[in-house]
């Protein structure tokens, strides 16, 4: 009897062995759990376990990658990190300071990403000049949406300056029509705010504001202008906005019921999901002004004990920056690839518009951080301007006391 | 050895807890403390930096607005709860015929969790959704009730969802209060032809003293951890208008990664806390006393 189970005991054991030794390993931590998110990941772990390794699947649903975050946090203090974390922007680096990421740029060298990505973006995946994170797609922020049918019947081409969508605006508000659908939740405001302000800003100003937090362009007079133009965004806007999500927003849109949104190309999802076809139903363009706003995911690489872990780490960095992946996943999330030379042969209009600018403006320089969608700064300080741009929208402040305050809440976020 | 035993088995059986309670309670409290003196952001630190937390904190605008919501919120839920709990509570015990039933539909809003409140009265409050479309589609077309969606008046909104959640409860305890008034004083004051709002006001309510005290300590501190009313039927919004001390709290913590932040707000909660429940410890203990 003891014989049989010291046997069955060393057997388990060398199962367990056996399947420890099993190639490459990684655990992956992200907040792609819903219906298009879901599917365009699990691509990536089909891929994943063509090429021999064992995908460990670790999905934190909720409170937009909050929930994940407080996952992670508690994973990295008891000192055993998942392999790779959907992080992004400057969160990436924030990371790299508390000293738990990997260095993979063995495997980046190897696949030449220097050549295949634009700077700007090539820039948030290094941590002190080693790569430590692999870009998965490029959302652009500076979208304008429109129902074409209203915009025909109401003989409205698309603006291409805020005066232009002002008087839009202005005419279709007098016929009857909501110029803009648009949720009032923070971090929407925040979006229109941004658009709103790289048009007004431009390209160097906005990058002054937003990336060096430069107190003479936070209080400038175009800061002012940005502001006066959100309050008569506040009035193109229903007054059955607050708390509405995003993608109830872009319904009314579909439905005729609103002109405008503002809103990263996710929205493009909502709209192929019902159905609707780009350059007919509605329209794409980018916003009024000049400059491309991107939100990058990115997978960040911790440090991982084990070379079966490691291998997976870098099977894992080289399959996400993969051509195969890039296509596939984007596709189906309804971002374009991060890198340049994918085909786009089975893309849609808005996504080839998305990735020639992309394209041009990095070459121009004017390829530029989101700040709303947390790219361009850490989460305490892009949170105080939050706060004071919602703050705004949501009551009858002045532009002078906004800007007032958001420099104040600029300077005590540091 | 038994009689040895049997006088240390109660030592044994609360040293766990006492220990638990010593690490996970105090132990923590310390901790937060501690970690509201540094710069952490992402991940807790050790290095004290002084008060910066604490000046961040009084400097922020958003803070100030969550403390002014908890003050009209925690004045206007009390106060309201309490006079609504004892109106319901006197007027039930007017030895009504269906009181089980009565008693049994006003108690009930306290066995929903907040969040199912905060959900309902958010679709009932929403001027596109609820009472507002509702008597407007009667006819009424200039009726306006639009406090979720006004800044000014969104913390009102608040009010009226946690009221309406509490009162049954406060109800509950009072009712238990007015019944352990002793019968023969009652009668005695009828038998002297004394009105009976006299009765209340002058006997009845004074001997309740102790169910006024319970029924305040049990809302204050329902009103100080106020979290999930607000994120379900307000989400802190419009902007930040309806932000909680809690609130807040939870947005620097696990949103914004600014945890030295978070730590700060925490303390100064807890200190919110204490001010209220101190008191009332201390007038308990002296009255064991006496």
């Amino acid at each position: 009897m003891r014989n049989s189970v010291f046997a069955a005991t060393s057997t388990l054991a060398l199962l367990a062995a056996v399947s420890v030794s099993a190639g490459p390993q990684a655990e992956v931590l992200h907040w792609w759990t819903s219906g298009g998110e879901a599917k365009s990941v699990a691509v990536l772990q089909e891929e994943f376990a063509a090429n021999g390794g064992t995908w460990t699947d670790m999905p934190v649903a909720g409170g937009g990658g909050d929930a994940a975050m407080t996952a992670l946090r508690a994973r990295v203090l008891s000192g055993n990190a998942p392999a790779a974390v959907q992080l992004k922007g400057p969160a990436i680096q924030e990371w790299f300071d508390e000293g738990v990421l990997a260095d993979i740029s063995s495997v980046a060298e190897a696949e030449g990403w220097d050549k295949v990505l634009p700077a700007s973006i090539a820039a948030h995946m290094k941590c002190e000049g080693s790569w430590c994170a692999a870009p998965v797609n490029v959302h652009r922020v500076d979208w304008l949406w429109a129902n074409a049918e209203i915009l025909s019947a109401n003989d409205i081409e698309m603006p291409t300056s805020w005066a232009e969508f002002n008087a839009a605006a202005d005419k279709l508000q007098a016929a009857g029509v909501i110029p803009l659908a648009h949720g009032g939740q923070a971090w929407q405001d925040a979006t229109v705010f941004e658009v709103v302000a790289l048009g007004i800003l431009g390209v160097e100003g906005f990058h002054k504001a937003f990336v060096e937090l430069d107190p003479a362009t936070l209080t400038s007079d175009k800061m002012h202008a940005v502001f006066d133009q959100m309050r008569k965004m506040r009035g193109y806007v229903d007054s059955n906005f607050p708390g509405r999500d995003w993608n109830l927003a872009t319904s009314m849109v579909m439905n005729g019921e609103a002109a405008f949104q503002i809103m990263g190309d996710w929205a493009k999802g909502e709209f192929l999901a019902a159905g609707k076809v780009p350059g007919e139903d509605f329209l794409c363009a980018s916003a009024p002004g000049n400059g491309f706003l991107y939100n990058v995911d990115s997978f960040a690489m911790f440090d991982v004990d084990g070379a079966e872990k490691q291998d997976g780490q870098a099977l894992l960095a080289k399959l996400i920056v993969g051509q195969n992946f890039q296509k596939v996943f984007n596709l189906n999330k309804g971002s374009i690839p991060a890198r340049v030379d994918v085909n786009m042969a089975e893309f849609d209009s808005c996504a080839h518009l998305s990735a020639a600018e992309m394209t041009s403006s990095s070459k121009e320089g004017s390829l530029l951080p989101s700040y709303a969608h947390g790219m361009a700064l850490r989460g305490a300080q892009s949170g105080a301007i939050t706060d004071v741009v919602t703050a705004h929208f949501n009551s009858d402040m002045s532009s002078d006391e906004a800007v007032t305050m958001l420099e104040n809440a600029v300077r005590n976020s540091l | 050895m038994t009689a040895w035993l049997e006088r240390q088995i109660p030592k044994m059986v609360l040293a766990p807890s006492f220990v638990a309670v010593l690490i996970f309670v105090y132990g923590f409290i310390g901790w937060t403390a501690w970690v509201s003196l540094t710069r952490s952001r992402l991940l807790p630190k050790y290095d004290l930096h002084g008060f910066i937390q604490y000046k961040r904190l009084l400097a922020s605008p958003r803070w100030d607005t969550a403390m002014d919501n908890l003050f009209v919120f925690g004045a206007l839920f009390i106060g309201i709860s309490m006079l609504l709990g004892l109106l319901l509570a006197i007027l039930l015990d007017q030895k009504i015929r269906v009181e089980g039933v009565l008693r049994t539909i006003y108690l009930y809003p306290m066995a929903l969790s907040m969040i199912v409140t905060g959900t309902a009265w958010k679709w009932i409050m929403n001027p596109g959704l609820g009472l507002e479309a509702m008597v407007r589609s009667w006819g009424f077309e200039s009726f306006s009730f639009a406090w979720v969606i006004d800044p000014k008046m969104a913390i009102y909104a608040v009010v009226i969802a946690g009221v309406w959640q509490a009162s049954g409860f406060v109800m509950a305890l009072f009712l238990a209060g007015l019944r352990s008034v002793d019968g023969e004083i009652i009668k005695a004051a009828q038998v002297d032809g004394i009105p009976g709002w006299r009765i209340y006001s002058a006997i009845i309510l004074p001997s309740m003293a102790p169910i006024f005290l319970s029924a305040f300590i049990v809302l204050a501190h329902l009103a100080i951890k106020s979290f999930d009313l607000v994120i379900a039927l307000t989400g802190g919004g419009p902007g930040y208008a309806t932000d909680l001390p809690a609130t807040y709290m939870y947005a620097m913590a696990f949103s914004r990664g600014d945890i030295g932040q978070a730590a700060s707000s925490a303390m100064v909660m807890m200190a919110v806390v204490f001010a209220i429940v101190v008191p009332y410890l201390y007038s308990e203990l002296r009255a064991k006393h006496d």
